[in-house]
């Protein structure tokens, strides 16, 4: 490519265009979460005339925010912790064993993500049910049903990338590792994880960000006791009122720490994910 | 952090797999059953969660599962076909309602994936060569997909509020309209759901082609340059066609996550869904929780899921032809 007047002309409207595409929402999250509520009651206004911090301290009130900040943030670090120590172990018997139905498993939980989720929703749904009846565990209506859904679905990929982290360690190191006495455990442990970091953190970041923003499954499995964000924000619009200045300021709260997270991991991250796309 | 150097992390570049047992495989005994074990919570919590519901969901959508079985679902009849009957019988309401929300699923997937291709393709283009401030361009277009999905379309359902969002404010400065329009409701809602999908889509779109684009060796188009090829056809005729196999993935998984989407129809109309909003996924879902009647919801997810698998088996089958061809 080179930087002629025309590139540079096409380069300057197309990241304009686009720029204002990302950002004016984000400048409407922001502003708006500044306003009194009267003020984003009436038309809209790009600049926030009375600026005030007020929605960023009623938004605690009006919803039992801070439950569902607590409901989130135990569901996704459960889930995101139990997610990774798992696919981690899958990930090292893919990488490093030839053991038979190898293929097998790769292929059927790689295709589980494609699987629209409306799909197992309902029998999960009446499986929890049923369980409940049988056996008295609760699964719908608390944290624990939440974990254990979705620290699968971040399994697939979690397994899928770190195998191909794994891959890239050299084998004469586990085999040092073996020399010196480890067991296999051992060299997974010593050896292995410590050189696939930036892949576990990916990973987990990526457990975090899906178990953080789910909302089809939070939808039917939480009631008031286990809800989560996703479907708690909802709980702001009333019959009289709809708080959209502290709908706004709760979720630039909450998306706060992911956006973060992802921000500083984005390289590691990008190179997973599009690893399987190069291939 | 700067994504030039993704190339170089080892997740981009998996080598082969070697041929020969050795290292943690030399051991007999141990590593007949250790592999098995370490696949066993992954296998366990992959059967409990997806694979036993989606057998079960086969199961549901042959019995008769209305609210009097769901306690007791064991006891519930079988209706054989008639689920499906009654999911496909467009002389009837439940039918037509499922076939609309078909053809509107179709429509958006398609605009959708089209909108966020190109939109994607164009910054990743004008991305390409060096200049200063790339990696907070970069940075920025990456901030949609990062966002928790819902705080994004909550923002948007305020923007798109009729008399105190951002957009019939603009609309009606620029004097396009007379800024009074529903976009929620009504006719438009299709529009606000391609446009907010779009808005998070896109930027996956572009993260992928712009990797793809950093394997394309430099030389391809100095040597293009040389021969008096300008940016266009440098496009065309290098950049595309290495870009192939990058956007056979892509275009195929945007499809089946926009067809399946659940989350923009959900927070952006809540469970009033406008009928040129109403998404196959939203569709079963009321379907199946506000009538509590399972058996249909499951055959109508059944369906979805051939559906899915006819297209997805096609696309492979045609681009794998033409690729065999070239």
């Amino acid at each position: 490519m080179r930087e002629t007047r025309g590139f540079k002309i096409y380069r300057g409207v197309t990241l304009t265009v686009l720029g204002l595409f990302v950002l004016v929402p984000l400048y409407v999250m922001v502003t708006s979460s500044l306003k009194p509520l009267k003020d984003v009651q009436g038309a809209f206004s790009w600049w926030p005339s009375n600026l005030t911090l007020a929605p960023f301290v009623d938004m605690w009130k009006t919803v039992p925010l801070a439950r569902y900040f607590v409901n989130s943030t135990v569901v996704s670090v459960a889930a995101t912790v139990f997610s990774v120590a798992i696919a981690i172990l899958a990930a090292f018997a893919v990488s490093r064993f030839r053991f038979r139905g190898r293929t097998v498993f790769t292929t059927t939980v790689l295709s589980t993500q494609m699987f629209p989720g409306v799909l197992f929703l309902l029998p999960l749904f009446l499986i929890f049910v049923n369980i409940n009846n049988q056996f008295g565990l609760q699964l719908v209506g608390t944290r624990l049903g939440l974990i254990i859904t979705y620290l699968t679905f971040s399994l697939p990929f979690s397994i899928w990338m770190l195998a191909g982290y794994f891959d890239s360690i050299p084998r004469e190191l586990d085999e040092a590792a073996l020399v010196d006495g480890c067991g296999p455990m051992g060299a997974l442990w010593r050896v292995v994880l410590p050189a696939a970091r930036p892949g576990v953190i990916a990973v987990a970041i990526y457990s975090f960000m899906t178990a953080w923003g789910e909302v089809l499954f939070a939808s039917v499995m939480t009631t008031e006791a286990n809800r989560t964000l996703s479907v708690g924000l909802r709980q702001y619009s009333t019959q009289t009122n709809i708080y959209w200045n502290q709908i706004m300021a709760a979720a630039l709260v909450v998306s706060i720490p992911v956006v973060i997270g992802f921000l500083l991991a984005q390289r590691h991250f990008v190179a997973g994910v599009t690893a399987g796309a190069v291939k | 952090m700067s994504l030039a150097t993704e190339q170089a992390s080892p997740a981009a570049s998996r080598p082969a797999k070697p041929k020969s047992k050795r290292g943690l495989e030399q051991r007999p005994g141990l590593n007949r059953w250790l592999p098995y074990a370490l696949l066993a919570p992954a296998v366990l919590l992959e059967l409990f969660i997806h694979i036993i519901p989606m057998l079960v969901g086969i199961w549901m959508s042959f019995v008769k599962l209305t609210k009097f079985f769901i306690a007791n679902w064991s006891s519930a009849p079988g209706v054989g076909l008639g689920n499906y009957k009654v999911a496909l019988d467009f002389n009837n309401a439940v039918g037509q309602g499922l076939l609309k929300s078909f053809g509107v699923t179709v429509v958006f997937s398609l605009v959708t994936v089209a909108f966020s291709w190109v939109l994607g393709m164009a910054a990743a283009v004008a991305l390409q060569p060096e200049f200063r401030g790339r990696g907070i361009v970069r940075t920025l277009f990456l901030v949609p997909y990062a966002l928790p999905a819902y705080a994004g379309i909550l923002t948007w359902n305020f923007m798109l509020q009729r008399d105190t969002g951002a957009v019939n404010h603009v609309l009606d400065q620029l004097h396009l309209t007379d800024g009074k329009t529903f976009w929620l409701i009504g006719g438009n809602a299709l529009i606000s759901l391609i446009t907010v999908a779009g808005w998070k889509l896109w930027t996956f779109a572009f993260l992928t082609l712009m990797a793809g684009m950093q394997s394309i060796p430099r030389d391809l188009y100095e040597a293009a340059s040389v021969d008096g090829a300008g940016n266009i056809r440098q496009w065309r005729n290098i950049t595309l066609p290495s870009l192939r196999p990058v956007n056979l993935v892509l275009v195929l998984v945007l499809f089946l996550w926009t067809f399946s989407d659940f989350n923009t129809p959900y927070v952006l109309f809540g469970t009033a869904q406008p009928p040129a909003g109403d998404l196959i996924t939203f569709h079963i879902y009321n379907a199946s929780f506000l009538t509590w009647n399972f058996g249909t919801g499951a055959a109508m997810s059944v369906l979805l899921l051939i559906f899915l698998m006819i297209v997805t088996g096609a696309y492979l089958l045609v681009t794998g032809r033409r690729s065999r061809r070239a």
